[in-house]
């Protein structure tokens, strides 16, 4: 008996079609779960950076207005959204089955836009540590550099992870599995994204205003 | 110093002085000498085992049949003796601090470094590494069974949260015989944890050992869910689950949230530690509270993500060994869900001495109290169950009695300590302890080993000893009761916790009725491994391989025992609650299916392999600043991860032939057995077949 015939009330994630796609589902019902505990992580380090936001926290050390690039976080911000469209813009070729060659111009771009992201992120600490504004200046700026770094170290594992897949392309075609890869790639990158509108929120705008 | 310096960047901090042999040596002390014993205990344990391995031949069936293997069975078993390993070692040091504590009077034996070692490695171990993996183990071997799963929906990730939990513990053990472990109590509250009054490597064995072990269970708890919403044979809503799998999906999905802040709160302070970051010191605008907020929002949770299950045990248990449907099962599912939900809003009953003002205490304080009514629906539940139900005392049901009545006081001593007034006068003291661990030692333990007792024959095919199992359960209910009620005297006459010493006579005479209680203890501990021999000795009379010893309800016992790799020969459909005894009831319990098929199982993997000798050694590296084996063990076990990831996804098959050639067999085999009633089910006639006695409702 397949599997396929199953009814589960409660939480269905689509129409089933097969034994292929039943097998997707899961993995990217998992990979939902796995997104939503991280965010508890995020959600965590925000508290963190939120409480230890004030003169106590800073501890007469430097605080957002002396150190924060409102341009430079905003082209970041550019960078990651433009690269969330053109991972869009990937899937969609994925799924209209469009030329494996289309495919994979999306994805690179998407990993070039990564790449200028953290390059601009590593520039603006960069800049940071040479103010002598480091995470061991204070504990508001522990946090922060517990907070978007993590961010950064997020999406540096989405570049990596981007990249094997641009290999696996090549070297596996587009099976099952990559397909359903790509999906949970995808989630990620578009994840990384609505963590990225909280901190422009809540870390610059809100640390700036 | 040019010897030590050159060797610098090969053996990090490490030095002789590490190995708590040679201070022994040097100055003998009691507590040195226990220090020794200890650290020799371990090694000649690990050799022991190593040599036993060797003598017997088994290194390939140890590698091939379990330690590569991805069957969810023989990962659940692998954790449940890892948990009774290390239940070895809490329950020793449990007793040697209940000995110290009554010979502590001015003095003891022990150094008071040593005993705060003690405290911390306990509960460390107690919780991290005893509780939570007995717990992943039951879930792992009995949840997909109860649902008609023919495995984890995730075999592989399932092998790498072991190695993870595994890493956790090999890392405490690896402490008793280089360096010392942290000092800080399982909770390791800074700034006493940070580097500035702590530089040793403790409080960072403390740190690495619990964060990849936490890591372990975050990766469990999303198996778990998903298993649970996906794997379900058809037909079986969700509440048609049996009420154990229910108690698992709300402890995975607390797993799920409640494992991130500890995730937080030990890499926060490694960074507070490693890289000079100052969220918890007690300088530059470091906040000690935030790491006791973070702590504790896993902590609480925590609390009932261990003893859910262990209500879902005695659900399954007191509802077989009474031979009725579960009353209420409604009740119980709902009382477990609000359960879930409380669990996160409660943290701050760990600290209402924080300073916080008045008002967010009685919040605090009546949600904690809230928690009581869930609580209580349970307990009703599980006695109306039993009311009029043909009971037979097995071993798990002494277990249970135990439980309901020794939970309960635990449970009303909690709410006393739930009103912010009384916690203010009975904070850090023994009363605390007293507390704790009597909703953790009636309520989980025993949860736990009526579990271990139920659906041991499930798993190895023969029955454990009854006469050694109920001496055991005895001895631990009364081991209980003479350690931990002395302590809620003890506590309210003033005895701070964690004391490892006191000046005050008064005290004297409860601690040695607490250090008995903690002798009948170790005697519960030492007749449960006596009872395991016995009972491989004599496994001939107590063989059930046709698979349903107990007149079970639920489809575990559905198959034969110990359950085929794939367990299901077909995969059962589902039609309402207590699938099994329903089927049984209408003379289905065994139906010969109209064909079978091929069977997909996934293969063996080494990536869990990988991943324990890579994580033991970075933990290892990070603890002894070690940095090229960090660097390299981390490469090595993303570079493993990355190239899995090239290789398509390998897969078995199992042919249709050989699964009907075993399932025939079985068949056969009941078919030739003669049932056996209820009052024979501890006698050599119980071959696994039970008789059909007096449906319920014929009454």
């Amino acid at each position: 008996m397949s599997k396929h015939d199953t009814i589960h009330p409660g939480l269905n994630l689509g129409e089933h079609h097969g034994a292929a796609h039943d097998k997707a589902e899961i993995g990217a019902f998992g990979f939902w779960i796995f997104l939503m505990s991280d965010l508890i992580i995020f959600g965590l380090m925000f508290a963190l950076y939120v409480t230890m936001q004030n003169p106590m926290g800073q501890a007469g050390g430097p605080g957002p207005k002396e150190l924060f690039d409102l341009t430079s976080a905003l082209i970041q911000t550019m960078l990651l959204l433009v690269s969330s469209l053109s991972f869009g813009l990937a899937s969609l070729a994925l799924r209209h089955h469009r030329s494996r060659a289309e495919l994979t111009f999306w994805l690179a771009l998407t990993l070039l836009l990564g790449l200028a992201f953290l390059s601009f992120e590593a520039r603006d600490f960069a800049a940071m540590f040479a103010a002598d504004a480091g995470p061991s200046r204070s504990g508001f700026l522990s946090a922060f550099f517990g907070l978007v770094p993590l961010h950064g170290l997020h999406v540096a594992s989405g570049c990596l992870w981007l990249l094997i897949m641009l290999i696996q392309i090549r070297t596996l075609g587009l099976s099952d599995l990559v397909k359903s890869r790509l999906l949970k790639l995808g989630l990620f990158w578009h994840f990384l994204d609505i963590v990225w509108i909280g901190i422009f929120s809540i870390v610059y705008l809100g640390g700036l205003a | 110093m040019s010897g030590t310096s050159s060797l610098h960047w090969l053996i990090g901090r490490l030095d002789l002085s590490s190995l708590p042999i040679l201070p022994a040596l040097a100055n003998p002390t009691p507590s040195e000498i226990v220090a020794a014993v200890a650290a020799l205990m371990v090694i000649l344990g690990g050799l022991g085992v190593a040599v036993l391995i060797t003598w017997r031949g088994w290194w390939t069936s140890l590698w091939r049949d379990w330690l590569t293997s991805t069957d969810h069975k023989r990962i659940g078993i692998m954790y449940i003796v890892l948990a009774l390993v290390m239940m070895v070692r809490g329950v020793l040091e449990g007793v040697v601090m209940r000995a110290q504590q009554a010979a502590g009077l001015d003095g003891g034996f022990l150094s008071d470094g040593h005993f705060a070692e003690l405290f911390s490695t306990h509960g460390t171990i107690m919780i991290f590494f005893v509780a939570m993996p007995f717990i992943a183990g039951l879930i792992n071997y009995v949840m997909p069974l109860q649902i008609g799963a023919r495995d984890v929906s995730f075999p592989m990730l399932n092998q790498v949260s072991l190695a993870l939990t595994a890493i956790g513990a090999a890392l405490v053990m690896i402490s008793l015989v280089l360096g010392k472990f942290s000092t800080g109590g399982w909770p390791a509250y800074p700034p006493y944890t940070g580097i500035a009054f702590n530089p040793g490597e403790g409080p960072d064995y403390w740190i690495w050992s619990v964060a990849i072990a936490g890591l372990g269970s975050t990766l469990s708890g999303l198996n778990f869910v998903v298993t649970i919403f996906k794997e379900r044979a058809p037909g079986m809503k969700l509440f048609d689950m049996p009420l154990f799998t229910w108690t698992v999906l709300c402890t995975a999905i607390i797993m799920v949230f409640a494992m991130p802040p500890l995730t937080v709160a030990t890499l926060t302070l490694a960074l507070d530690r490693y890289l000079d970051f100052h969220f918890y010191t007690n300088d530059l605008g470091g906040n000690m509270m935030n790491y006791v907020n973070l702590f504790w929002l896993f902590g609480h949770p925590e609390v009932y993500l261990l003893i859910l299950p262990a209500f879902g045990i005695f659900s399954e248990v007191i509802s077989t060994f009474s031979g009725k449907c579960l009353y209420g099962y409604k009740s119980l599912v709902y009382a477990t869900m609000v359960i879930s939900v409380l669990s996160f809003t409660v943290w701050l009953h760990h600290f209402f001495t924080m300073g916080q003002s008045a008002h967010v205490n009685a919040a605090f304080g009546v949600a904690s109290m809230f928690i009581a009514v869930p609580t209580g629906v349970k307990v009703y539940d599980w006695m109306a169950t039993m009311f009029r139900g043909r009971i037979r005392l097995t071993v798990p049901m002494i277990y249970a009695t135990g439980f309901l009545t020794l939970f309960v006081i635990g449970g009303l001593t909690g709410v006393m300590l739930a009103n912010p007034t009384i916690s203010y006068q009975v904070h850090n003291t023994l009363f605390l302890v007293a507390h704790f661990h009597n909703v953790i030692i009636p309520g989980v333990l025993f949860g736990l080993l009526a579990g271990y007792h139920y659906w041991f024959p499930k798993a190895f095919g023969f029955r454990l000893n009854e006469r050694w199992g109920a001496i055991s359960a005895l001895f631990w209910i009364t081991g209980f009761a003479f350690t931990f009620f002395p302590l809620y005297v003890l506590g309210l006459m003033g005895m701070p916790r964690r004391s490892a010493s006191y000046v005050d006579p008064s005290f004297e005479p409860l601690t040695w009725v607490a250090m008995f209680g903690a002798a009948l203890i170790f005697c519960a501990l030492a007749t449960l491994l006596i009872q395991l021999r016995v009972s491989i000795r004599d496994r001939a009379q107590t063989q059930v391989p046709l698979g349903d010893p107990w007149d079970g309800r639920t489809l575990e016992w559905s198959i034969p025992s110990p359950p085929p790799e794939y367990n299901f020969a077909i995969v059962p459909r589902v039609v309402g609650r207590d699938a099994f005894a329903e089927a049984k009831e209408r003379g289905q319990g065994y139906p010969k299916p109209a064909g079978y098929e091929d069977i997909e199982m996934p293969r063996n993997t080494m990536l869990g392999m990988v991943v324990l000798i890579g994580g033991t050694a970075l933990g290892l590296a990070l603890v002894w600043y070690i940095w090229w084996l960090a660097v390299l063990s981390l490469v090595v076990m993303i570079g493993a991860f990355i190239a899995k990831s090239f290789v398509p996804e390998p897969h078995r098959i199992i042919p249709a032939t050989e699964v009907a050639a075993a399932h025939e067999a079985w068949l056969a085999a009941i078919a030739k057995a003669s049932p056996v009633t209820r009052a024979q089910e501890t006698s050599a006639e119980n071959r696994g077949l039970a008789a059909l006695e007096m449906p319920e409702g014929a009454a």
